[in-house]
């Protein structure tokens, strides 16, 4: 009976058509591997630079350095094949990866080993010191949140910059600006009402509500592909995604 | 990549997760529970001014096969007018394509909170019997509930019960009109589902196994629902949750740790233990005759599944006639007494 064969489904089984860039890193496959490691690092890169900032006070220079080594050794070391999702979250894991890395490392060794200052990836470490100044330093025991946050900030920045390119290409700029100055605007005192934005792009307000429940609904699909592809199987990715736009009880949705 | 505040994740947290309920008469209130399937939100319809329930599905969760599922329960409840079902006002799809129905918000406990306060045996009876009545009235209308437990059962301000959470209910027979009703719920769109217990006001214990077969909830369902035998599920399916329910009413605990014998009554004991046999043929044929056989305890009188010797049968006469049983005991008792103080 269909109603039947409803019931149930694959649970236990990560669908082999949403790509892991976890499962991808593991792999015997080079291509495979650098491609994995490309999307772990652009998702983790700033947070796990900003980490070494602060957790570690490295210089601006270490912590490039760091970095570098860090995601290198993700791949040579294997540090991803010992990560059990059943024991701990991909970020608690990195941590203490970042950490044992940090400890271990002798500077001038590291150095000559990678031939100076070669790097593997290209990243934009101006723009993730830029972020650290604008940020309020956390507390010594908060740390482990401070990267969580950053992560998401890291996660949510490039499902933004996927929204934009997505909007953009279907000819829906509008969409995406009516998003840009309604969701992620910091200017509280020039925050935008509904009537607004339909004033100043010339719509009705049940097109700015429309338009704005298409960008939002769009984002949300690109972020939980983004985080999807950090995640090695649904059940992760399910708990994941609860944690990440889920509620406390109790609080107002 | 533009920098996001701190301020601006949380809006965009709040905005990817929040249901969109523009252009719907509904405001939102405050979340209420969250289930495999679906949320539950507490709203305000603007027009008629009430509170009502939403369960919105989940957009984790979110697919066309789980929407379909959603929708299938909203068309069960709105064919189950009944004081002891939850009443479905509206369905719908929201501005985010979301699936979702609203439905009467029962400001109650949980059957398993409100039995801490309820001690006397015939109370929580007749309570059990509400909760027969609902479901029997199910199976009138050709629908199995298949997750009968403490924890999908409300009680009201009132002592209304409420029988929940009818996200995995089935159709007994399908009719062709169940078919049309039931949307395009074709096992292609669906097989690559992972479903679990609806959200409402529940706890998520219910467990689902691959292919199409449930598990439901330990304790709860029968050796048929636990083989993964679908098509063997009937109403005596039910019934046998009602008896494990009915367990879990007399012991207060769970009935894979408890025992009919344990310590109830013999009679009562005999009626669980007859609702929760392992093979169908040996249950009531139907929650009505449960609840029969439940109230005719109630009422002292023999019970259909403990057949009871003449002890037992005099045992009962007494306890039925107690008063009239001990005034002829006192007037015998007076009379032999008399008796022999006028002999001397």
């Amino acid at each position: 009976m269909p109603d039947d064969t409803a019931i149930g489904g694959t649970a236990d089984r990560f669908p082999q058509t949403r790509w892991s860039a976890i499962v991808a890193v593991r792999s015997d496959n080079a291509t495979d591997r650098a491609r994995g490691l490309e999307a772990i690092a652009a998702s983790y890169w700033k947070p796990v630079y900003k980490y070494i900032r602060l957790r570690w006070n490295r210089s601006s220079e270490d912590a490039k350095d760091l970095t570098q080594e860090f995601f290198s050794r993700l791949i040579e070391k294997g540090f991803l094949n010992g990560y059990d999702p059943a024991k701990a979250r991909l970020r608690t894991f990195l941590r203490v990866c970042i950490d044992g890395l940090v400890q271990n490392e002798d500077k001038s060794a590291r150095r000559l080993k990678r031939g100076g200052d070669a790097q593997i990836l290209s990243l934009d470490f101006e723009s993730a010191e830029g972020e650290l100044a604008r940020l309020d330093p956390p507390a010594p025991g908060s740390l482990g949140d401070f990267f969580e946050q950053e992560w998401v900030r890291s996660l949510f920045g490039l499902a933004v910059d996927a929204l934009r390119a997505d909007c953009k290409s279907r000819g829906k700029s509008v969409h995406f600006r009516l998003f840009e100055l309604y969701d992620l605007n910091d200017d509280s005192a020039s925050h935008l009402t509904y009537d607004d934005l339909a004033r100043q792009f010339d719509l009705a307000p049940t097109d700015v509500t429309n338009y704005l429940a298409f960008a939002r609904r769009e984002f949300r699909r690109i972020a939980l592909e983004k985080l999807r592809e950090m995640t090695a199987s649904d059940d992760e990715f399910r708990r994941e995604a609860r944690s990440l736009f889920g509620f406390d009880p109790g609080d107002p949705a | 990549m533009n920098w996001l505040s701190d301020d601006a994740l949380r809006r965009l947290r709040s905005a990817a997760g929040s249901p969109d309920l523009s252009g719907t008469r509904y405001r939102l209130l405050e979340f209420v529970a969250r289930g495999g399937m679906g949320v539950v939100y507490l709203a305000e319809d603007s027009v008629l001014r009430r509170r009502v329930a939403l369960k919105i599905l989940d957009p984790v969760a979110s697919s066309p096969g789980l929407a379909a599922r959603l929708l299938r329960e909203a068309r069960i409840l709105a064919r189950l007018e009944h004081p002891g079902i939850v009443p479905v006002h509206d369905v719908g799809t929201l501005a985010d394509g979301r699936v979702f129905y609203a439905m009467k918000f029962v400001e109650g406990r949980r059957l398993d909170h409100h039995l801490q306060q309820i001690h006397s045996v015939p109370e929580r009876l007749r309570l059990y019997g509400k909760i027969c009545e609902a479901v029997a009235f199910a199976h009138a209308r050709g629908i199995l509930h298949r997750d009968l437990k403490p924890e999908n059962v409300m009680v009201g301000p009132f002592g209304e019960v409420l029988v929940m959470d009818w996200g995995l209910a089935k159709f007994l027979h399908r009719q062709p009109e169940d078919a049309a009703t039931l949307l395009d719920e074709s096992p292609a769109q669906t097989a690559n589902d992972t479903v679990a217990t609806p959200a409402a006001h529940t706890s998520d214990s219910s467990v689902h196994t691959a292919h199409g077969s449930i598990l439901g909830t330990p304790g709860y369902m029968p050796p048929e629902q636990a083989r993964g035998d679908l098509h063997l599920l009937d109403q005596r399916s039910d019934v046998f949750a009602l008896g494990a329910l009915l367990l879990y009413l007399l012991t207060g605990n769970p009935p894979s740790t408890s025992s009919p014998q344990a310590t109830l009554s013999r009679p009562l004991a005999a009626i669980c233990r007859k609702a929760m046999a392992a093979d169908p043929a040996s249950r009531y044929p139907s929650a009505s005759d449960l609840a029969a056989d439940v109230a005719r305890f109630l009422d002292s009188e023999p019970v259909s599944a403990y057949p009871e010797g003449l002890f037992g049968k005099a045992g009962r006469f007494i306890s039925r006639h107690r008063i009239a049983f001990l005034l002829v005991l006192t007037f015998l008792v007076v009379r032999v007494l008399l008796l022999l103080v006028f002999r001397r």
